[in-house]
């Protein structure tokens, strides 16, 4: 069976979507959109870890993502419980406004 | 040797992954994500990871971001005044992030890359999956569910209208 | 090459049509149906040079030029790709699970096998289940695009309800795949054709009863039908989450309804009662339990399972119009709680006997 293309060029893929990611957490400042580049950047690894797998012909690469999956759809439940509890008490989600912490 | 599917869907990824992470509207952010999802998955379906690709859609695309809508409809964003963060930030994530993506390609142009094994035809489908899972995986799916079940009462707990 | 291209094309333009044209029919008796239980005549005016058909020249031709000719209207402050959007969300993915539906067994073309289903999956199960997951968001979207509280509120309630009964259905589903022992779709109708006993074919339910209940209940809601109909609730919410919408728009939140209907209908024939399978209808023709046999051409075999399915699909769909016309709303409190406290534990409680069943069976029931 043929893939699409050699494995290599699905990993640049995943090397630019994480890029990406990364900078989205940096540049953004809506802690909802911050998340969802994290999301970017788990899936980005999600693709190295399938192309990988498919490239040594192996099935652990999959079953890792299988857990990936399921610990993304965790923190994203817990991590949108806590910005709706931050929303209720702050009225914002702009994470320049949410810096008591900060010195 | 160019594959001409393969280009047009990484060059659709990358610009909805764009999508995600520049636009204004976060609803707009959250159905950039769904597509960049859809096309990981069709991504998927080409390394012949079928098991993977439908649980992407299932799990991925139809509840972690109608989650995410949920809670942006809740919280009733509407399209931000200032996008980004002050300029001294965004050129160093904007230099940062280049480089990590510039040495990561360079670190994949180092090595022998790895070319396509030769699969069986079962490959990606359930049983092979669920073969490597409850043998040698059988520890982490276990913890797995225990993670899954505290993060359910977690995000129950902290949706509460009040903390007492 | 090309003759596969051409085969493949066909078998989708098929399956396309068929679902298309049923939902057409489910229109149709939806009008007459709901008619005949409220005792009165329902539509029939429309006629064309005086042949109205029983009401078939109203539903099927006047209905839907109504709908195209009227204002296309976009309410202010919407936003404008989510408005036009939301409706094509909606359609597609309740059309694009037609692909995995089995509607044959094989058609022998000139030495050429062809497997009467449009696309073969080896995880066809996932893919149904996958785009169910994705019809929350036409719900979602024509919520919140159409500028409107009310609408919101019924696109909030409907999606909410939409991924609380995914995962009834889910499980449902689960029992059958143990049963059946794979999660291709043409594999388990094949599978239904063998006989229990020698002389019974072992359909879906007879082996999952209670799975048959729960996936139609959880597939009613998930297509948000009455009983469960509260986020368009038509006394309540004028009608929920498209309100806003006029036209074809409208016409098309109503054919994904429609072809929802159809969908749940083609799935529960194709889990529970055996697909296309005609009792005893083998590849070489007739064969029954009583030791006379019936051979039949190839195509005339394909033509009976083809029609045997359409039947089936049929009389499902008419189940759900009845179900619709005869039952009262839920609250959405208790829709949720149906959801979770109820359907959700009996799903599970299901999948643990079968499997404990099937082990104990042996691997195979």
């Amino acid at each position: 069976m043929l893939t699409l293309a050699p494995p290599a060029w699905y990993l640049a893929l995943s090397a630019v979507l994480f890029a990406i990611g990364a900078m989205g957490v940096l540049i953004r400042r809506n802690l909802i959109v911050m998340f969802m580049a994290i999301e970017l950047m788990l899936n980005a690894v999600n693709l190295a870890f399938v192309a990988l797998a498919r490239g040594m012909g192996s099935m652990d690469g999959q079953v890792i993502v299988f857990f990936v999956m399921a610990v993304a759809a965790a923190e994203a439940a817990v991590g949108l419980a806590i910005m709706l509890q931050l929303y209720r008490s702050r009225a914002t989600i702009n994470a320049d406004e949410v810096t008591t912490l900060r010195w | 040797m160019i594959a001409p599917l393969f280009v047009l869907l990484a060059l659709l990824t990358v610009a909805a992954s764009l999508v995600v992470v520049l636009h204004r509207n976060p609803v707009y952010s959250a159905l950039g994500l769904v597509t960049t999802l859809f096309l990981l998955a069709v991504l998927f379906v080409g390394l012949d990871a079928h098991l993977v690709a439908a649980l992407q859609i299932i799990v991925y695309a139809g509840a972690i971001v109608v989650l995410f809508l949920f809670v942006i409809m809740l919280l009733n964003l509407q399209v931000e005044p200032r996008t980004l963060a002050p300029a001294p930030l965004v050129v160093t994530g904007a230099v940062l992030g280049g480089a990590l993506g510039v040495a990561t390609l360079g670190v994949l142009g180092r090595d022998p890359l790895p070319l396509a094994a030769v699969v069986g035809p079962g490959y990606g489908g359930t049983e092979p999956l669920a073969e490597r899972l409850f043998t040698a995986y059988i520890v982490p799916f276990e913890l797995t569910s225990v993670l899954l079940l505290v993060a359910i009462i977690g995000a129950v707990v902290l949706g509460k209208k009040r903390l007492s | 090459m090309g003759v596969e291209v051409a085969i493949a094309a066909a078998k989708a333009g098929f399956v396309l049509f068929l679902a298309l044209q049923v939902m057409g029919l489910g229109v149709f008796f939806e009008r007459k149906v709901s008619a005949v239980i409220q005792d009165r005549i329902g539509a029939n005016r429309a006629a064309i040079f005086g042949f109205a058909g029983l009401g078939l020249v109203n539903t099927l031709v006047a209905d839907p030029i109504k709908f195209l000719l009227k204002e296309d209207v976009r309410p202010a402050g919407a936003d404008r790709l989510l408005y036009t959007l939301a409706p094509v969300l909606s359609v597609l993915p309740a059309l694009a699970a037609f692909a995995v539906m089995p509607f044959g067994d094989v058609l022998e073309l000139e030495g050429r096998t062809v497997n009467l289903q449009a696309a073969a999956l080896n995880v066809g199960v996932l893919y149904i289940l996958a785009m169910a997951s994705l019809g929350v968001y036409g719900v979602v979207l024509a919520g919140w695009a159409s500028n409107n509280r009310w609408s919101l509120l019924g696109g909030i309630r409907g999606s909410a309800q939409m991924i609380s009964y995914e995962i009834a259905m889910g499980l449902a589903l689960v029992g059958i795949v143990l049963t059946y022992d794979t999660l291709d779709l043409q594999e388990m109708a094949r599978r239904q054709g063998e006989l229990l006993w020698g002389w019974l074919p072992a359909w879906g339910v007879l082996y999952q009863p209670l799975g048959l209940v729960i996936f139609l209940v959880a597939g009613i809601a998930e297509s948000k039908r009455i009983p469960f109909d509260l986020p368009e609730s038509e006394s309540e919410l004028v009608s929920g989450y498209f309100t806003e919408y006029s036209g074809a728009k409208h016409l098309m939140f109503m054919m994904a309804d429609f072809v929802e209907v159809v969908l749940v209908a083609a799935l529960a024939a194709t889990f529970f009662f055996g697909g296309w399978q005609v009792p005893w209808l083998g590849r070489e023709g007739f064969a029954f339990p009583w030791g006379q046999q019936l051979p039949l051409p190839s195509l005339a075999v394909a033509l009976l399972q083809v029609t045997a399915f359409m039947l089936k699909v049929i009389v499902l769909t008419f189940f759900q119009i009845v179900v619709r016309w005869t039952l009262p709303r839920f609250r959405y409190d208790q829709l949720m709680r149906l959801g979770w406290k109820g359907l959700l534990p009996v799903a599970l409680l299901n999948v643990v006997v079968t499997a404990t069943v099937v082990l104990l069976a042996g691997g195979r029931a």
